[in-house]
């Protein structure tokens, strides 16, 4: 865990004290509803469909059990009793009070946590891996990094109102878990012989123009990267649109100019930046590392327990990971169960989750941005233990990586944005494939929903996409295939949307066609996709091409 | 007549002097493009609440160009902006009709520290 010092600490609590005099002036008539958006919002306050929502910053996605217990308290003080672990790591309830909001946030500065720029045109919260710290192929310590950025982009004076929102991703080892490919800007920690630098991306995102990030820089030496992220944030600021809210993220400026002619611009802002004051140095980086708790690991050795029960050897095939150190491994809480919400933890579940932290991990967990929980280090002797109890608790699915560990937003059941419902669809899919054993048959496969083409279900790099579309005020549902995370591509549209009753049997067909295409089970979904392409599935979901065409008249009539 | 603050202080706006050489941007003006020979105040308009292009076109000035001169900041213009646009270099501030320049003030307080290094620096460090 990272600990505030005396500044960090200020600022969070003099900001609770500027937004509760903001709120003030709003409820007195003194701010326009325009104003106090522009301000709510980068307090993670939003005004729903039914109620506000506020979204809580969980930096990196980083929580010890001492915060967690904190957001069950606060979740049963001020809203229903649950909250919702969004993608972006972050934690959000559903049924504030507006007048209630200031209070809120003080509560959580009191165990060093904010609502600060969770939302609004400004830089959003900064992602990283969720195995960070205990992966074996790790380059540098995504926290330190994601600590620096996190730091860096809390007020930025010349960078607080952005055409648009603004989200950062760092990954620190070799496999890419942070999806940087799908961000305004992706940072990809390499090492050069002996000097660490940064793979920098940019104007990659999801949305209604998803686009792959591309390469700005193959290599930047690490003193340089505020210097470099504030030429890039110099030009956008300056540049990017601010007449179409749809065109306003920083991926449409770099393709309207070009990658080449936007690096040159980059560059000569930062032939006058760099070497200036936010150069960073050894001695930047180590203050941050020792703010750092580390957890202490005992000499250990990996445990054989091949001969434990089924059910335990189904759930750590699936939820428990390596880890670098021997005797020790990664475990992930499902928050995927079958006929519960994605993401939806209640405040006794929080309560238990953080004393199942302390007892078997370090006291800290990680929500991963397939919105699971992850304690990082379990001792392997533990791992029944653990398995038995969170089973008691619902938290025990064994499904991570499968077809079932769906990511969805909250969709029109929550969200004012929303063209349509997204919960229950993922319900209706948990419920079809219940059998764990064709689960674990079908193997790899992320299924993202979103309920409405803002993407926070991040559809699009779903291995299965599913978009929530209206038409003519109904629900309907497109599908695509073939996105991936990282590397990242992206999904492509199968044919003419479905109505939600439809949309199970659309999986079971698209899954069908797969195992019968596929070489070996070591070929996930997703690679058959990119081999033999999207027709196959095509046509077994709508018929081959000639019954397809009754098919369309009659979706058109719909329409 | 909007309020002013200057150098932190509530002013009443004396009658323009023709000593003054007042240099007016739009937040997509290209401040290079301007000549600061015997400026003495650059206005930078905020038409919208959130238009954000004004901090850089303050930056720049102050950086890049050597301005020294008043830096003004003109349009829709709250307390709640104060302190970054100080941090970036602007002195003086048109408050929006209906905001109290008094309670204002207190603005400049919000945060006692930046962590952004080289922002909120003397004028011409």
């Amino acid at each position: 865990m990272y600990l505030y010092d005396e500044v960090d600490q200020q600022l969070v609590d003099e900001r609770v004290r500027q937004f509760r005099g903001q709120t003030e002036r709003f409820l007195a008539g003194q701010l326009s509803e325009d104003e106090f958006r522009a301000l709510r919002l980068r307090n993670g306050l939003y005004i729903q469909r039914y109620a506000p929502m506020l979204r809580i910053a969980i930096p990196y996605g980083l929580l010890s059990s001492r915060q967690l217990r904190k957001l069950s308290e606060i979740a049963r003080k001020y809203d229903r009793g649950y909250g919702h672990f969004s993608t972006r790591q972050n934690l959000q309830l559903n049924w504030p009070k507006l007048e209630q909001v200031p209070d809120i946030l003080a509560e959580l500065a009191t165990v060093q946590m904010h609502a600060i720029q969770t939302s609004g045109n400004s830089f959003r919260n900064v992602t990283t891996d969720h195995f960070a710290g205990v992966a074996a192929d790790e380059i540098v310590d995504s926290f330190v990094w994601c600590e620096i950025l996190r730091q860096w982009s809390t007020f930025h004076p010349e960078f607080s109102y952005l055409p648009r929102k603004f989200k950062i991703a760092l990954n620190g080892a070799k496999a890419d878990r942070a999806a940087v490919g799908v961000h305004d800007i992706g940072l990809h920690a390499i090492k050069r012989g002996e000097q660490i630098g940064f793979r920098v991306l940019v104007g990659g995102g999801l949305g209604r123009t998803p686009i792959v990030g591309q390469v700005i820089r193959e290599f930047l030496p690490w003193p340089h990267l505020l210097t470099y992220l504030e030429a890039i944030l110099r030009v956008y600021n300056r540049f990017g649109r601010r007449d179409n809210i749809h065109k306003a993220r920083i991926k449409i400026l770099v393709k309207e100019r070009g990658i080449d002619k936007f690096r040159e611009e980059v560059e000569a802002e930062w032939a006058h930046l760099k070497h200036g004051p936010a150069t960073l140095t050894s001695d930047d980086i180590e203050r941050i590392e020792t703010r750092f708790t580390r957890p202490r690991y005992e000499p250990l050795r990996d445990e054989d327990l091949s001969l434990a029960e089924p059910g335990f050897l189904n759930w750590k095939k699936r939820n428990v990971h390596a880890h670098k150190v021997p005797g020790y491994a990664a475990v992930t809480l499902s928050l995927k169960k079958t006929g519960v919400p994605p993401g939806d933890v209640t405040s006794d579940q929080m309560d238990a989750i953080a004393a199942l932290a302390e007892r078997y991990s370090s006291g800290e967990l990680r929500v991963s941005h397939e919105q699971n929980l992850v304690l990082a280090d379990v001792r392997q002797r533990d791992l029944q233990a653990l398995w038995r109890e969170a089973r008691l608790l619902g938290l025990a699915t064994p499904n991570i990586g499968l077809l079932t560990n769906i990511i969805s937003c909250p969709g029109g059941d929550f969200c004012a944005l929303a063209n349509a419902k997204s919960i229950p669809v993922a319900q209706a899919i948990q419920e079809r494939f219940d059998d764990l054993d064709y689960l674990h048959e079908i193997g790899e496969l992320d299924l993202n929903i979103s309920g409405c083409m803002n993407a926070c279900g991040h559809h699009h790099v779903g291995h299965i996409g599913i978009l929530g579309v209206d038409k003519n005020g109904e629900e309907w549902y497109q599908v695509e295939i073939g996105g991936n995370q990282a590397p990242a591509s992206l999904g492509k549209v199968i044919g003419p949307s479905f109505a939600r009753a439809d949309i199970p049997d659309v999986i079971e067909r698209l899954i069908v066609c797969y195992l019968e295409n596929r070489d070996s089970e070591a070929e996930r979904f997703v690679d058959v996709v990119h081999r033999i392409g999207i027709e196959p599935f095509k046509e077994r979901v709508y018929g081959n091409p000639d019954q397809r065409a009754p098919r369309r008249e009659r979706e058109l009539a719909v329409a | 007549m909007a309020t002013l603050i200057k150098g932190r202080r509530v002013v009443s706006e004396s009658s323009p002097s023709p000593k003054d050489k007042v240099v007016r941007l739009e937040p997509g003006d290209e401040p290079s493009a301007v000549s600061l020979e015997g400026v003495t105040r650059v206005e930078i308009n905020f038409p919208k609440f959130g238009d954000g292009r004004g901090y850089s076109i303050a930056r720049l000035l102050r950086t890049r160009y050597g301005y020294r001169g008043e830096l003004r900041a003109v349009g829709h213009i709250t307390r709640d902006l104060l302190y970054f646009m100080e941090s970036c270099g602007f002195d003086a501030y048109e408050l929006r009709e209906g905001e109290n320049p008094r309670e204002a003030l207190a603005s400049f307080e919000d945060f006692s520290h930046s962590y952004q290094r080289g922002y909120r620096t003397p004028l011409g460090a």
